[in-house]
């Protein structure tokens, strides 16, 4: 007999703050598997965001840092400067990463600062009840867009992974989505390398991961997992966006 | 050591290395972009590391970073760049973190002028971000001076796990004076066993957090942080008092606007006139101790600011009532001549009598 | 021949969500409509223990790490 799935050491053993259903929970877990299968808990310090994930801090089971809203690739840059050689990561939700820190995350992808982001796209502000996120869909309806996302007033929403994976400095660069066991093991990989890119000092690494919001989308949690996959992936494709060091590869032959 | 010859941005910066600074993470702004291109130049060299960020909010963040891991850090800018900073500043001192941050201020509101100024006083005295909390604030009048405040800034940063600030003006960042860098005593400072620095399987994690979703749990934290100031209060407060025996009417200043202040002392004393000088070196926590020196001869403070008039409210705190309290200052820029405040002063004395 | 498993809950950290039971390749998982666990939600549960697979499907999709599953 063998245990073939048990809870990682890598999170604490406290029960989330997350709503029903919410794949914040399966995201964390992702995370801190991937920590754990490297050997790097006991050398990294994690930054966690504004918003739902907001008490991640609580969650790994790491040396942990509450950054302001948005500022994470900001925090995380001054933690790795100072120490270059431990394993820093952020976790971030899109309104974090994608509206009000923007400006870090761009940078921190054009400096190939070494570190890697967990970005959790559900399409929606979760932890503010449900307003329209950077990423919130043409037409959906949130409480700040009531009749649903109009483009020609609130903009398309915003690709983050084809944006930054024009970035030089953006060393790995992949969609993934939590909608289902092949697609959560398809994540839990591209999470692993992109932890592995940091640790072979390679730069900046980033997992988009499609994500829902059962509550404020207002629907049933096994139903959210189908919204996700009827409704963000086809404008939020799945797939790898950059890997630069095979592109090193190529390039050599 | 001998003197050198320096200008006040840059021996900050030299400063701030000797101090055992490390890294500094900034962004250009006049009148203090010296400062980071003499860091760029030389922080590298001392084997730490210099990054202009790409703007004031993330060099901040960065700042906070660093801090939380446990290094010596350093940030810099001038009045529009320090309210940029605010967010950042605040969750340092909620997260109880030390660093450093320097302010050459410059005329506001809103862009200003690039010209030298004192009218971010009540910025650095209450705060200045959201919350309830403090920050030590030092304002030197010389370039010595600046050298000597930023090496004990990063001591008393890490003695009370709280931001410090060095309070400039245009006028001390781009002057030159002869400096002298002492070696400073090493200060008894606590282990900074709280910083992320990877557990390393030895400790449990460490959090680096200002977030206290329990309002009475937020609460203890700013009882804890409201005794932390009141003994920085009890054990911090500097300032310079020249002539204070007999003074009819002592001038209250600080920084740039105490030199003149120290001038137009010096010009009606020698005409005869008794004037002291009580020169603020904190600005928080403000010297009440040095106000409790006032002589019983003295009847009348005139506060001397570089802005409409910062300072001078602290001042009639202080003072409750017990003298009258005048004011002069220029703002936008314009430096207060020392006729300005003679002026000033004779007026005062003129209607005493 | 599939592999046999076990899958065990810790039912008083689920939040009934379910999402456990729509992954389930055999159908042996349920919300127990008939029971409240502490947190207040009707807690997941596994209707016939001899059919588990051990796929992990159920733990893969729990966002809230209640199930262990064991490969006999």
């Amino acid at each position: 007999m063998a245990v073939v799935f048990e809870r990682t050491k890598g999170l604490t053993p406290i029960s989330t703050h997350y709503c029903p259903g919410c794949t914040h929970g399966i995201i964390h877990r992702l995370t801190a598997e991937a920590m754990e299968e490297l050997g790097v808990l006991d050398q990294a310090i994690g930054v966690a965001p504004v918003g739902c994930s907001v008490l991640a801090y609580k969650y790994f089971n790491c040396d942990m840092h509450e950054a302001a809203h948005g500022r994470a690739p900001a925090v995380a840059t001054g933690i790795k400067r100072v120490l270059p050689d431990k394993f820093v990561f952020t976790y971030q939700g899109d309104g974090d990463l994608a509206s009000i820190g923007t400006a870090e995350i761009v940078h921190a992808a054009h400096r190939s600062e070494n570190i890697s982001v967990v970005f959790v796209n559900n399409a929606i502000y979760g932890m503010t009840g449900g307003q329209m996120a950077p990423t919130t869909l043409a037409g959906q309806r949130t409480t700040t867009s009531p009749l649903g996302r109009d483009p020609a007033h609130a903009g398309y929403p915003i690709r983050i992974s084809e944006m930054l994976a024009t970035i030089p400095g953006a060393t790995f660069i992949e969609r993934v989505a939590v909608d289902s066991p092949a697609n959560v093991r398809k994540a839990k990989r591209a999470i692993k390398r992109a932890f592995e890119i940091q640790l072979e000092g390679k730069g900046f690494s980033l997992v988009e991961v499609l994500s829902t919001c059962p509550t404020n989308w207002g629907i049933e949690p096994p139903n959210a997992l189908k919204w996700l996959k009827e409704n963000m992936i086809p404008y939020y494709p799945l797939g790898n966006f950059r890997d630069a060091t095979k592109e090193e590869v190529s390039d050599g032959q | 050591m001998a003197k050198v010859l320096m200008k006040g941005n840059e021996a900050i910066g030299e400063a701030a290395i000797r101090a055992g600074c490390r890294y500094f993470f900034g962004y250009p702004i006049t009148p203090q972009s010296e400062l980071p291109e003499y860091m760029s130049l030389h922080l590298p060299k001392a084997g730490g590391v210099f990054l202009q960020a790409e703007s004031e909010i993330a060099a901040i963040n960065m700042v906070y970073g660093a801090s939380g891991s446990g290094a010596r850090v350093m940030t810099g800018s001038s009045t529009p760049g320090i309210a940029l900073k605010q967010e950042g500043i605040s969750y340092i001192a909620g997260a109880q973190l030390p660093c450093v941050i320097v302010n050459m201020m410059r005329g506001g509101p809103g862009l200003g002028s690039i010209q030298p100024a004192q009218s971010d006083y009540n910025q650095s005295t209450r705060g200045g971000g959201g919350g309830d909390y403090r920050l030590l604030a030092y304002a030197p009048a010389s370039v010595q001076e600046m050298v000597d405040y930023v090496q004990l800034a990063f001591d008393k940063a890490d003695e009370y796990r709280n931001p410090v600030l060095v309070v400039g003006d245009g006028v001390i960042g781009q002057m030159m004076e002869p400096v002298e860098f002492r070696a400073t005593a090493a200060s008894d400072l606590p282990p900074k066993d709280w910083a992320t620095t990877g557990t390393g399987g030895k400790r449990p994690p460490n959090i680096i957090n200002s977030l206290y979703l329990d309002a009475e749990e937020l609460e203890r934290h700013n009882i804890h942080l409201a005794e932390k100031y009141n003994r920085i209060k009890e054990n911090e407060q500097r300032w310079e008092s020249v002539g204070l025996e007999g003074a009819e009417l002592v001038i209250v200043a600080y920084g740039t606007t105490a030199r003149i202040a120290k001038s137009a002392m010096e010009n009606l004393n020698r005409q005869g006139k008794k004037i002291g000088l009580l020169r603020l070196i904190t600005l928080w926590p403000f010297p009440e101790k040095g106000f409790a020196e006032l002589d019983e001869a003295t009847k009348d403070l005139l506060v001397v600011e570089m802005s409409m008039g910062q300072m001078v409210d602290d001042v009639r705190i202080v003072n409750e009532g017990k003298r009258g309290v005048h004011f002069v200052g220029r703002s936008g820029g314009v430096i207060p001549s020392t006729a300005l405040v003679e002026e000033k002063i004779l007026e005062i004395l003129e209607r005493s009598e | 021949m599939a592999a046999k498993g076990r899958v065990t809950f810790s039912q008083d950290q689920c939040k009934g969500c379910g999402l456990c039971v729509d992954v389930c390749p055999v159908h042996i998982l349920a919300l127990d409509r008939e029971s409240i666990n502490a947190k207040g939600y009707n807690p997941a549960y596994c209707t016939d223990q001899e059919k588990c697979i051990a796929c992990t499907n159920c733990a893969t999709m729990c966002p809230d790490l209640v199930i262990v599953v064991e490969r006999l």
